[in-house]
């Protein structure tokens, strides 16, 4: 069942940016930002959670999903660190760390397909140029 | 000189009209496929006894390790070329943001080029997650001070 939430709304979601994209002089890179701290926001008003429970990676495949998980590592650090002086390190620490895993995927992937293939040769047409 | 209205106007006139409704329809179909089929296989993960954190991630690792292979072997844009948003809001997009900046830079050297470039789009991603999720976290640590929770 999740899966067919999870195929509506993740891909209403693309849908929503793809108006974003045509309509209004957004770029790419700018949609990537707002729907990762609509993310964040999403999770700090506590409506992220319940939105993975009903379609699971139809929010969390999306890059929203980077936003909330971002807000749950650091409601997680803050609110469940021991005293003040640590929630308030952890204040710097969690969003980094909870961001970790993709982070760190893309950017050793990234490295080891660009050691292994050539750029291939723009074409005029492509959309995706900003 | 071109004033920026001026600018704007050329911009609208001469820039190709993309059809809304097919293109809506291409993002919607790509991006909610591409999400269940990671729903799918997190769904699978699940059913084998892996824990529900470690599941989501070996969705976004698969997902990521994909979609960097396919921009490697340039099919991934051909996708994105139909799909527009379909291929960009998912991870997928995130990791397709990577990799072709680490392409285009690798005959800079890889100091200079690669390892610089690779942050030029996921970098603003990176930031602003950064500083929305810091200052989430410092609302968070004033209202622990004050002795409340959220």
């Amino acid at each position: 069942m999740s899966i067919c939430y999870a195929f509506v709304i993740g891909g209403l979601l693309c849908a929503a940016a793809q108006v974003l994209i045509d309509r209004t002089n957004l770029t790419p890179a700018r949609i990537l930002v707002l729907y990762t701290v609509l993310g964040v926001f999403l999770g700090a008003v506590g409506l992220y959670r319940p939105l993975f429970d009903l379609a699971g990676c139809g929010v969390s495949v999306p890059i929203l999903g980077f936003g909330g998980t971002v807000a749950t590592g650091v409601s997680e650090a803050v609110n469940g660190a021991e005293n003040g002086f640590s929630a308030f390190l952890g204040v710097f620490i969690s969003p980094l760390s909870a961001a970790a895993g993709g982070i760190g995927a893309s950017l050793i992937f990234a490295f080891v397909i660009s050691l292994l293939f050539r750029s291939k040769p723009k074409r005029m047409t492509s959309r995706r140029n900003s | 000189m071109f004033s920026k209205e001026k600018y704007k106007k050329l911009v609208t006139e001469t820039a190709e009209k993309s059809p809304l409704f097919r293109d809506c329809f291409f993002a919607f179909t790509v991006g909610g496929g591409i999400c269940a089929a990671g729903e799918g296989f997190r769904l699978w993960l699940l059913s084998v006894g892996t824990e529900e954190k470690s599941a989501g991630f070996c969705v976004t690792l698969s997902l990521i390790l994909l979609s960097a292979l396919l921009t490697g072997i340039g099919v991934y844009d051909r996708i994105a070329k139909v799909a527009g948003a379909g291929t960009l809001v998912p991870v997928t997009g995130f990791a397709n943001a990577v990799v072709p900046p680490a392409l285009d830079t690798k005959s800079e050297g890889l100091l200079v080029g690669t390892e610089t470039k690779i942050f030029s789009v996921c970098g603003p991603v990176i930031l602003y997650s950064t500083l929305a999720g810091g200052l989430y976290g410092l609302i968070l640590f004033a209202v622990k001070m004050l002795g409340g929770t959220l």
